[in-house]
C-alpha cells in the first residue's frame, strides 16, 4: 500500500509538469508579458517604459527561458519559466497584482469555502442517495416515471436561477436568513451559511439522484439480488443492506475524487453571497485579470485533483477488502 | 466506384446541400445586398450539410434507422424535439448576414452600411427600432424611472413620463390598456391558430398519402395516437408554440412584451436573439473537439502501447485542471490577443464572433477528454473482435482497419455525447459570461443578459423581467434538449448513461 502511494505520487509529477507546461505556454508564450503590460495599461497611450516598469513590478523582465546574461546556474534560474512556474511546485505562488501575497491569501480564504462546499457535499450526498433508493425502491412505477422528469427538470434549470430565486424568496420576502455576507465570528457564521448550503444542496439533487439511480438499478440487476430475495429478505433490506453497500464502489469513484476540490470552493455561490472563499478569490482575479491568481489556481486545482484520485484508491481498499494495491 | 444504389442515396442529400448553397448564394445577387459570412455562420452551414448528409447515410442502414425509429416513436422526445425546431429555426434565421448599401445610394457604388443584420434581424426590424430611454416592465406605457417633465403650465414636476413607443397609441393608457392588450392578444391568437391550421392541414395531408387513407379517417388516425409516430403529440406542441409565439409577436406591434433593458432595448428581441449565441456555443463545441477526440480515442484504444500511453497522459493532464479555470486561463489569454491584435479585425463584431468561436473550441478541449476516453474502452474491447483480427491477419493497413472498422462501430458513442453535452454547454454558457470569461460583452446572450440584470436586483421594485425572460428562454430549450437526448441515450444504449455523467 505504502509503495503504491508512492508510486501514484511518482505518477503525478509528469502530470503536473504537463500542467505548468500549459499554463506557461497559456500566460507567457501565447501572449507575452509585454501583451499583457499593453493590456493592462491601456493600449492606445502606453510608453515602453511604463511596460518595462509593468513588468519589473511584477518581475515579468526575465527573459523566458534562458538568461545569456546571467552566469552559471543563473542562465537557467533567472528566468520567467524558473521563477514563475518551477516555483509553484514548492508552493511559491508569489504575489498578486496588488502585492499581496497569493500563498497566504489561499490559506486564508480555503477556510471559508470549505466551509459552505463541505455541508453541500455531505448533506447533498445524503439526499441524493436517499431520493435515488427511494425512486430504485419503486422502480418501474409511476413514481419512478414522474421522479426522473423531475429530475430533468430540475437538471435543466440554470444554476443562477437556483440562487438568485432562493436568494430572493429566503432572504427578501420571507426575511429569514441575510441575503448575503459572511462573518467569521463563532455561531454567527451559522446564520450566513444556511442559506447558501440550502442553495446549493437543491441545485444538485437533480443530476445527482439520477446519477445514483442508475448506479442502484444497475446494481439491483445483479445475481446477489436475486438471491437475496429468493432467501426471502424484504426488498427494503435487500435495498438497504446489499445494494446500498455494493453500489459504494460506483459511488466512491464519483465521489471522492471531489472531495480535496471543495477547498476551491463554488465560484457562482461564493460571488452571489459575498463569501470570502478561493471561488470568488478566484472570480475577483479573473474579472481584474490577474494573471499571477489565475495561474496559482490552476496549479493548485490540478494538485487537488490528483490528490482526489489517489484517495478514490485508497478508498476502494477500505470499501472492499477483496480490492489490494500493489 | 460508387454503385448505382450508393448514388442514388447520395443524390438527394446532395442535391439539398447544393440547393440551399445556391439560395444563400444566388438571393443575395437579386436584392440590393451584399452577404457577409461570419466564422460561426460558415461553420453553422457547414454542421446543417453535415446533418443532411449524415440523415441521408442513417436512413440506408437498417441497424442504425432502427434506434432512431424508437426516438421517434417516443412521444416525450417528439415533443421535444418541436421545441427545438423552433430554437434552430430561429438560430438559422439569426445566421444569415448581410450588409446594406449606405442610405441614399445605390447598390451599384459598393458602398455598405457598417451594421450586419441578420434575416431575423430584418424580420424583427420594429423590435429592434422601438427603443425606449431605460427601463419599462413588460406591457407597460409609461417609463420605470421618474423623470422631470416640463407640464403644460411650464411647471417641471417629477413622473413616470411615457414611453416613446410602448402603447403609444392609447389616449388614456389606464383605462385602455388591458382591453387593448385583450384584443391585440386576441388577434395573436387567432393568428396562431389559423398557422396552425394550415400546418395540421399539411401534415395531415402527407399522412393520408403515406398511409393511403381519406383526409377523414387519417385525421382520426392522427388523433388517436394510432399512426406510426405521435404526430398528435408533436402537433400539440406546435400549436401551444405557434399561439404562444404568435401572441407574443402582435402584442410586441404595439407593446415592450418582456419589458425593456438598461438601454431601453426590448427584452422579448434580445432573449430570441441570445437563442443563436446558445445554439453556436452548443453545437460548435462538440463540432471543434470531435475530430481530436474521435481520432485519438480510437487510436489510443487501437494501438495500445507507447501511443495509448501518450494520449491518456494528454488527457488526464487536460483532465486535472479544473474545467473553469483552464477555460478562464485560455480565454483570458485569447482575450489579450484579441486586444492587442485589434487591426487584424475588420469590425468589433468580427472580434466578438472570434471571441465566440473562440470560446467553443476552449470548451471543446475541457470537454474532449470525456468523449476520448468512452472511445479509448470501447475501441480495446472491439480490436479484440474477430473480424478486426482477421482483417489484420489479411493485412489491411491499420488505418484502414480504423476508419473501415473501428469508427462506424463507435459512432453511435459519439453521437450520444453529442446530443447529452449539448444542453450542458448551454447551461455553462450563462455561468462562464456572468464569471467574465463567456462571450464577449457586446454579444446577445443569456448569460450577459443574466449578468447585467443581476445588478438591477437591488433596486426596489425589482427590475426581474430580463432575468426571467432569460431563465424561461433557456429553461425550456436545455429542458426539451434534456429530454431529447435522454430518448437518444435510452434508444441507442441504455447502459452507457452511466459513463457519460460528467
Amino acid at each position: 500500500m505504502f509503495a503504491y502511494i508512492i508510486r501514484r505520487l511518482l505518477y503525478a509529477i509528469p502530470i503536473l509538469i504537463g500542467v505548468n507546461l500549459i499554463t506557461f505556454a497559456l500566460f507567457f508564450v501565447v501572449n507575452s508579458p509585454d501583451d499583457m503590460a499593453r493590456m493592462h495599461l491601456g493600449v492606445k497611450r502606453v510608453t515602453p517604459e511604463a511596460i518595462e516598469k509593468w513588468k519589473e513590478d511584477r518581475g515579468y523582465e526575465k527573459p523566458l527561458l534562458y538568461n545569456s546574461d546571467a552566469g552559471g546556474v543563473g542562465k537557467v534560474t533567472e528566468t520567467i519559466f524558473f521563477t514563475k512556474s518551477v516555483r509553484l511546485f514548492a508552493f511559491d505562488f508569489g504575489s498578486a497584482d496588488d502585492g499581496r501575497d497569493i500563498g497566504y491569501d489561499i490559506r486564508q480564504r480555503m477556510w471559508p469555502s470549505l466551509a459552505i462546499a463541505l455541508p453541500v457535499f455531505l448533506v447533498g450526498l445524503l439526499i441524493n442517495i436517499t431520493f435515488a433508493l427511494l425512486l430504485a425502491f419503486f422502480r418501474a412505477t409511476y413514481i419512478d416515471i414522474w421522479g426522473v422528469v423531475l429530475c430533468v427538470v430540475l437538471m435543466s434549470i440554470s444554476a443562477m436561477f437556483y440562487i438568485i430565486g432562493g436568494q430572493y424568496l429566503i432572504g427578501k420576502l420571507l426575511h429569514l436568513v441575510p441575503i448575503s455576507g459572511f462573518d467569521v465570528v463563532g455561531l454567527e457564521t451559522i446564520k450566513f451559511l444556511i442559506l447558501p448550503v440550502l442553495i446549493g444542496v437543491v441545485m444538485g439533487i437533480g443530476s445527482g439522484t439520477r446519477w445514483y439511480r442508475t448506479i442502484f438499478l444497475e446494481e439491483i440487476g445483479r445475481d446477489y439480488v436475486r438471491t437475496a430475495r429468493a432467501k426471502g429478505l424484504s426488498e427494503p433490506r435487500v435495498l438497504f443492506k446489499h445494494v446500498l453497500r455494493n453500489a459504494l464502489i460506483p459511488i466512491l469513484t464519483g465521489v471522492v475524487v471531489v472531495i480535496p476540490l471543495l477547498f476551491l470552493g463554488s465560484l457562482l455561490t461564493e460571488s452571489f453571497f459575498g463569501v470570502p472563499g478561493l471561488g470568488s478569490y478566484t472570480i475577483d482575479a479573473i474579472q481584474a485579470q490577474d494573471f499571477a491568481i489565475v495561474r496559482a489556481m490552476v496549479f493548485l486545482g490540478s494538485v487537488l485533483y490528483i490528490i482526489g484520485l489517489l484517495l478514490t484508491d485508497i478508498s476502494y481498499t477500505v470499501a472492499d477488502p477483496r480490492i489490494r494495491l500493489s | 466506384m460508387l454503385s448505382q444504389a450508393a448514388i442514388r442515396f447520395w443524390i438527394w442529400p446532395a442535391a439539398i446541400v447544393t440547393g440551399l448553397l445556391l439560395l444563400l448564394w444566388g438571393v443575395p445577387q437579386f436584392l440590393p445586398v451584399r452577404a457577409k459570412y461570419q466564422l460561426t455562420d460558415i461553420l453553422i452551414f457547414c454542421l446543417v450539410a453535415g446533418i443532411i448528409f449524415l440523415i441521408a447515410y442513417i436512413r440506408h442502414k437498417p441497424h442504425l434507422l432502427e434506434p432512431w425509429r424508437r426516438v421517434l416513436q417516443s412521444h416525450r422526445a417528439m415533443a421535444a424535439a418541436v421545441v427545438l425546431v423552433f430554437y434552430v429555426v430561429i438560430g438559422l434565421l439569426d445566421s444569415i448576414h448581410f450588409q446594406e448599401p449606405l442610405e441614399g445610394q445605390p447598390a451599384s457604388v459598393g458602398h455598405y452600411s457598417v451594421e450586419v443584420p441578420s434575416l431575423f434581424d430584418f424580420l424583427t426590424r420594429s423590435l429592434q427600432e422601438q427603443a425606449e430611454k431605460t427601463y419599462s416592465a413588460p406591457l407597460a406605457t409609461h417609463l420605470f424611472v421618474k423623470e422631470s417633465v416640463v407640464l403644460e403650465d411650464g411647471t417641471s414636476a417629477q413622473q413616470y413620463p411615457r414611453l416613446e413607443y410602448g402603447g403609444a397609441h392609447l389616449a388614456d393608457p389606464p383605462a385602455d390598456k388591458w382591453r387593448d392588450v385583450a384584443y391585440t392578444g386576441l388577434q395573436g391568437l387567432l393568428w396562431g391558430l389559423l398557422l396552425w391550421s394550415a400546418l395540421a392541414v399539411l401534415v395531415n395531408i402527407w399522412h393520408a398519402r403515406t398511409a393511403r387513407l381519406s383526409p377523414g379517417a387519417s385525421w382520426r388516425e392522427i388523433w388517436r395516437g394510432h399512426c406510426h409516430y405521435p404526430l398528435n403529440t408533436m402537433l400539440v406542441t406546435a400549436g401551444i408554440l405557434l399561439v404562444v409565439l404568435a401572441i407574443l409577436f402582435t402584442l410586441s406591434q404595439k407593446y415592450h412584451v418582456f419589458g425593456t433593458d438598461k438601454v431601453g432595448q426590448d427584452v422579448f428581441y434580445l432573449s430570441l436573439k441570445s437563442i443563436r449565441t446558445g445554439l453556436v456555443i452548443g453545437t460548435l463545441t462538440t463540432l471543434v473537439m470531435l475530430p481530436f477526440a474521435i481520432l485519438l480515442g480510437i487510436m489510443a484504444g487501437y494501438f495500445r502501447g507507447w501511443i495509448d500511453d501518450l494520449i491518456q497522459y494528454i488527457y488526464t493532464t487536460l483532465n486535472s485542471i479544473p474545467g473553469v479555470l483552464l477555460i478562464a486561463a485560455a480565454i483570458l489569454s485569447i482575450q489579450v490577443y484579441i486586444e492587442n491584435h485589434r487591426q487584424l479585425f475588420d469590425s468589433a463584431m468580427d472580434r466578438a464572433d472570434l471571441r465566440l468561436l473562440a470560446l467553443c473550441v476552449v470548451l471543446g478541449i475541457t470537454s474532449w477528454t470525456n468523449l476520448c476516453r468512452l472511445l479509448r474502452g470501447e475501441s480495446l474491447k472491439l480490436r479484440e473482435l474477430e473480424y478486426v483480427e482477421a482483417a489484420r491477419a489479411f493485412g489491411v493497413h491499420h488505418f484502414t482497419i480504423l476508419g473501415r472498422h473501428i469508427l462506424p462501430n463507435v459512432l453511435h458513442i459519439v453521437l450520444i455525447v453529442i446530443v447529452l453535452e449539448f444542453s450542458g454547454l448551454v447551461l455553462a454558457e450563462a455561468v462562464l459570461s456572468y464569471v467574465g470569461v463567456g462571450v464577449d460583452p457586446s454579444t446577445i446572450s443569456w448569460g450577459n443578459m443574466i449578468n447585467s440584470a443581476r445588478l438591477e436586483l437591488a433596486r426596489e421594485p425589482v427590475v426581474w423581467w430580463s432575468l426571467v425572460a432569460a431563465f424561461v428562454l433557456m429553461f425550456a430549450l436545455v429542458l426539451a434538449a434534456n429530454l431529447f437526448a435522454d430518448a437518444v441515450r435510452d434508444a441507442f444504449d441504455p447502459r452507457l448513461g452511466r459513463m457519460t455523467r460528467n
